[in-house]
């Protein structure tokens, strides 16, 4: 089982990236539940959002407190909230931002394998908003592996209609752009 | 053909209510409510659902509202938790006097003060003792399931009670998880059509809810009292046709490991599946540990549940709500009487748990299960014990 937590602001999409990483992998024959962090929503202030994938039914309901990964969809959380807490022995860490890894540890302390790639200039750029929950689940599974990119066709164009085609192109893009560290 | 399905449990819940054809939802749609009406507006407001929608002023009114269109012989829904559950509560007793096949979602939450919009089973036992048959999911497979079940038995002329399906707020309601969702053929050869022998039709006047005076009141509760415990037979024959159709068998009192079980641990709702964990955990590490969960709350099932635990030395009995100051929490209270009328005398322990949306984890069932045994070693008196509480 892989246990996921994305960290973003209220109104960036968090809760929508766990969602669709559950019914992705559910679309593909997985077992998933996804779920936020229960409480009043807040547009702007840290929020979490939690994901299980496994391949057997899963019989737990108690929250994440030790995930596999973490995913940090706006860079200005890494100033406020420990990321990697709770992270397992060799969990990684997929993150936004413009910066590099080396530039990255020695600002904030990073210890977690890392998976970075420029979400926002990626949103920006594709869809003219930046809003990268979307572009975050390409870097996700480029860097997890957990299940193939296309997983995700069906439930953006279920999700987003009109504009499911420019959050698709956004998270291929990020799927391609992603470099993961060995 | 079913269909498997990823979907929040919330959302999952509507599509199964207009999978049963009902007539006419009212409901108030504000916090405390889920996404369960919400989606039943959508459904009703885009054509998908032909039904009526009433989207009252409260509460009070969405119950109210239910007991004139189910007396009318409508078939009826509505949704609710917590502190909205509080204020409907007055025409709770009333439809359930009344006989009304209303069903009912109950997202249960923790009630106020303080104020908590998270889960626990306090609503679910301040309505105890409205006289509704009440049922408790464990995820949302069952959450659907038991939606078809609860029209199918409380609109059975043998029965004639409104129904409520208990489903853990937030815990279950909004979680997105994988479900069997039924399909409109499969859904209809399980439920009939509903044809009330008794409605209020101006062309057939009769009178409903007349003042029962104390020459008659006694004989309607008895009526009442007689009519739950005879539905407990139409229940399970229900399940039973459900599991025959559809591959998925349901029980008043499921058991996991519990045939040569030691110490047997006591659930009810969505813990159950993480206990199952912990329950496995413990039984690779050696210890003698089984569970029952408990799915109809009302009518209780004595029976089966004494048959589930009489053969064990211990148990832990878990209640998500606190009986402030009484003897135990309302589930031990139950399981007690009803050891105590058989003259069983196992060690028991009852641990108050999840109150207010705190979590309850594998850890902590190995602990309340290693608990248990050393409490009753050490002779401690028994006693309810609130757990996980921050010093």
């Amino acid at each position: 089982m892989v246990e996921i937590r994305f960290h973003g602001r209220g109104g960036q999409g968090a809760v929508t990236s766990a969602e669709l990483t559950a019914l992705a992998a559910i679309e593909e024959g997985k077992f998933a539940q996804a779920f936020p962090s229960f409480g009043p929503e807040r547009r702007g202030a840290p929020v979490m959002a939690f994901v299980r994938v496994s391949e057997q039914q899963i019989r737990t309901r108690e929250k994440i407190y030790e995930p596999n990964i973490v995913v940090v969809l706006d860079p200005s959380l890494l100033e406020i909230v420990n990321v990697e807490a709770g992270l397992r022995e060799g969990g990684l860490v997929v993150l936004n931002t413009s910066k590099s890894a080396e530039e990255l540890r020695r600002e904030t302390g990073l210890k977690a394998r890392l998976a970075i790639v420029d979400a926002t200039k990626i949103a920006l750029e594709t869809m003219r908003l930046p809003i990268t929950n979307t572009t975050m689940l390409g870097a996700l599974l480029k860097a997890s592996g957990i299940m193939p990119i296309d997983a995700l066709r069906s439930p953006i164009q279920n999700r987003f209609g009109p504009i499911a085609e420019k959050n698709l192109a956004a998270c291929l893009r990020a799927f391609d752009e992603t470099n993961v560290e060995g | 053909m079913a269909k498997r399905i990823g979907m929040e449990v919330s959302i999952a819940a509507a599509e199964a209510v207009a999978l049963a054809d009902v007539d006419v939802i009212a409901a108030y749609p504000i916090t405390p409510q889920t996404h369960i009406v919400e989606h039943l507006s959508e459904l009703v407001a885009n054509g998908h659902l032909d039904a009526e929608f009433i989207p009252v002023e409260s509460e009070h009114s969405a119950m109210s509202c239910c007991v004139g269109s189910a007396a009318a012989g409508a078939r009826t829904f509505t949704s609710t938790s917590s502190q909205g559950y509080a204020l409907m509560s007055e025409i709770c007793y009333i439809a359930a006097g009344l006989r009304l096949p209303i069903v009912m979602l109950t997202a249960n939450r923790a009630l106020s003060a303080p104020i908590s919009i998270w889960n626990d089973h306090a609503d679910m036992m301040m309505s105890r003792d409205t006289g509704w048959i009440q049922t408790v999911a464990e995820n949302g497979q069952e959450v659907i399931d038991l939606v078809f079940h609860a029209f199918r038995v409380a609109e059975d002329q043998r029965v004639l009670l409104p129904v409520i399906v208990n489903l853990d707020g937030f815990i279950l309601s909004h979680m997105i998880e994988p479900m069997i969702l039924l399909d409109k053929e499969e859904v209809d050869r399980y439920l009939p059509p509903y044809r009330p022998k008794l409605r209020l039709d101006p062309k057939e006047p009769i009178t409903m809810g007349p003042v029962g005076m104390p020459e008659v009141y006694t004989e309607s509760k008895v009526a009442h009292d007689e009519a739950l415990k005879a539905s407990r037979a139409v229940i399970t024959e229900a399940w039973k046709e459900f599991g025959d159709l559809f591959g998925r068998y349901y029980h008043p009192v499921e058991t996991y490991k519990t045939e040569d079980a030691e110490t047997i641990l006591i659930t009810m709702g969505s813990i159950s599946e993480t206990a199952m964990t912990a329950v496995d955990a413990m039984r690779a590490d050696g210890r003698s540990v089984g569970l029952a969960r408990i799915r109809l709350w009302r009518p209780f099932p004595t029976e089966e549940l004494i048959a589930a635990v009489k053969g064990a030395r211990t148990l832990a009995v878990m209640d998500r709500a606190l009986t402030l100051n009484g003897v135990c929490g309302p589930v031990c209270a139950e399981l007690k009487s009803a050891l105590y009328d058989r003259d069983l005398h196992p060690y028991l322990q009852n641990y108050i748990v999840g109150l207010g949306g705190r979590d309850v984890t594998v850890q902590n069932f190995m602990e309340m299960s290693d608990g248990v045994v050393e409490a009753a070693e050490r002779g401690a008196p028994m006693g309810y014990e609130i757990i996980n509480v921050r010093e």
